[in-house]
């Protein structure tokens, strides 16, 4: 092909992201009892494997995260094109080190980048699973990556990794799979959803379910898909992934035109801004993946196990952990990555905590700020040097 | 080493659970972790200080210690150390209480207001004294509720608690003769080993 033209990546890029998609044929029995016969994960690495197999690093992605991390996908200009979505921590020199660790991010299950999901062709139907995909659930999600754990020969994984619901999936793997996690990097996340939280899911479900053209889930077949309903649950979405302050000072009260029209067209900056961004992802993501996803994360409530006693969900947690939050992310805010911590020393584990002065909202644990950055990478450099092997039982 | 830090090490016993309330960059919890094997936390609220702590491997926790330590169950600690702090938080008596709460035992040091050198630099200048240990001026100092040896011991006293130890020294010797018979008058710092009283 012509556009195996090499690119001129940058130097603290990880270059050409080759995804990769492994197939499993054993039936896998979720949280919900359901059972599923087959299905493929699809990923991308970054870094090399060394000869210990002791570098590998977890990276679990959030509601709309992917396989695509860093770098870029072939053929893409990285003069002109968007890195993987955690450009910003992922690659050589950055925080977590690919001149060092062996990265690792999948697709999970029920996602709609590669991984078998609602938009996958039932092997019983020959048509899309659609709303017949079964809901999953955040351990089902960490069972997963265990086998492809196994698949790519990692044991011990140094650190897993993940921001949101990328940190329930680092929490579940500290308690379901204790042997074989080092260190739990849990960021901006919580221990389970609060009321509020669950709200704002069942309106952006109401929103995409209430379109016309979502046919119950199967849009599929029709051609269609529910661009309004999923758009709009974007644009919610988006709202609380942003602080007051940052919405304050990227938009104000700007106009787009110079005075008021006196209509109902996006007359505010922020209005344009949130349309576009709700028919952009409309685009490029699946309505019943983001129904399941917006699921997975109300279920989430691990201790819920353990007489809903948090301290008591991680007895058996071996991993030692930092956990991360921002002032102003309101989604899961400071008080809720205090949960983790405070259950963890009670627990007498290990852990280190740090609330990181950001004015922009849960969006933070994406971007590039100094002080996140510097204490993630001291933690990181930490994980590099001591290389400590899971502590198997 | 800080020297009031090497002092405190001495009654740190190997193997134990200690809490460290202003543990700075982390250098005494790493020692004694690499010394002692002892386990346990520091809490700090300086960001780069924390960043350093983290990078030495050691659980550091972001936590401001006017909130109280309500987080921490009773005696979830066997001892709990305050190097230098407890005269910058703005209720030093009820953090007193819940420190005594927390841990077996508590060692807490801070700058003696009742050196000499301080008396005479307030007599002689008529001004707040700034020296080695109180080296800011009274409009920005974080020492916020400065005490002398005696004070200490009083409310010690006043709150039922065992004196178990208790030293003064200067910033750069040891306990000097002086220091030992006159602790209010020639200690620098003082460095108080208490428990709660009753039951202990």
């Amino acid at each position: 092909m012509s556009d195996a033209a090499s690119f001129a990546y940058p130097a603290d890029s990880v270059g050409l992201a080759t995804p990769q998609t492994v197939h499993f044929d054993t039936p896998l029995t979720l949280a919900s009892g359901r059972v599923l016969k087959a299905y493929d994960i699809v990923y991308e690495t970054y870094g090399t494997l060394n000869a210990e197999r002791s570098n590998a690093v977890l990276i679990c992605h959030a509601l709309s995260g992917h396989h695509h991390a860093a770098g870029f996908h072939a053929g893409e200009d990285p003069a002109k094109a968007k890195p993987g979505w955690w450009d910003a921590a992922i690659g050589p020199g950055k925080v977590i080190d690919t001149d060092h660790f062996f990265v690792v991010a999948m697709n999970n299950l029920g996602g709609c980048h590669g991984s078998t999901g609602p938009a996958s062709i039932n092997p019983d139907t020959g048509v899309p699973f659609g709303p017949d995909f079964p809901l999953v659930a955040v351990r089902d999600w960490v069972k997963v990556q265990a086998q492809v754990s196994d698949y790519l020969g990692i044991q011990c994984w140094a650190a897993v990794v993940g921001g949101s619901l990328g940190g329930m999936q680092v929490l579940r793997w500290s308690i379901d799979q204790p042997d074989r996690i080092a260190n739990a990097v849990i960021i901006a996340s919580a221990p389970k959803l609060s009321a509020q939280n669950i709200a704002f899911n069942e309106v952006a479900r109401q929103a995409i379910r209430r379109d016309p053209d979502f046919h119950g889930g199967h849009y599929y077949a029709r051609g269609v898909v529910p661009e309004v309903g999923l758009s709009l649950a974007r644009m919610v979405g988006h709202i609380t992934y942003l602080s007051d302050d940052a919405m304050h000072q990227k938009f104000g009260r700007d106009l787009r035109a110079k005075t008021y029209q006196y209509g109902f067209d996006a007359e505010f900056q922020v209005e344009s801004y949130l349309r576009y961004q709700g028919e952009a992802f409309s685009k490029r993501f699946d309505a019943n993946t983001y129904l399941l996803m917006t699921r997975v994360l109300d279920y989430f409530d691990p201790a819920r196990d353990y007489d809903h006693d948090l301290a008591k969900t991680f007895a058996k947690a071996k991993c030692r952990f930092l956990v991360l939050s921002f002032s102003t992310d309101w989604r899961f805010a400071p008080e809720r990555s205090r949960e983790i911590v405070d259950a963890l020393v009670e627990a007498g584990k290990c852990v280190s905590y740090a609330e990181i002065d950001a004015p922009q909202g849960h969006d933070s644990f994406l971007l590039d700020n100094p002080r996140y950055l510097a204490v993630f990478g001291a933690y990181m450099r930490r994980v590099a040097e001591e290389q400590e092997a899971c502590h198997a039982s | 080493m800080r020297l009031d830090l090497a002092l405190v090490k001495q009654w740190v016993r190997p193997d134990t659970r200690v809490l460290d309330l202003g543990c700075g960059d982390g250098e005494l919890l790493a020692h004694l972790r690499d010394t002692l094997n002892v386990r346990g936390y520091g809490l700090e609220i300086d960001p780069d200080k924390l960043t350093i702590a983290i990078g030495r491997g050691v659980n550091v926790i972001e936590q401001d210690l006017n909130k109280g330590l309500s987080n921490f169950s009773d005696e979830s600690f066997d001892t709990l150390l305050m190097a230098q702090a407890l005269q910058a938080v703005q209720r030093p008596d009820e953090l007193l209480d819940d420190m005594v709460r927390v841990a077996r035992e508590v060692i807490v040091t801070f700058p003696n207001f009742g050196h000499w050198k301080t008396r005479w630099y307030l007599i002689r200048n008529g001004r707040m004294p700034v020296s080695r240990a109180l080296p800011y001026g009274w409009y920005d100092t974080p020492n916020i509720h400065l005490c002398t040896f005696r004070d200490f011991e009083a409310m010690c006293r006043d709150k039922g608690l065992h004196v178990l130890d208790r030293l003064a020294v200067d910033q750069d010797q040891q306990d000097s003769v002086l220091s030992r018979w006159f602790p209010n008058l020639f200690g620098e710092i003082g460095i108080f080993r208490v428990t709660r009283g009753g039951a202990a």
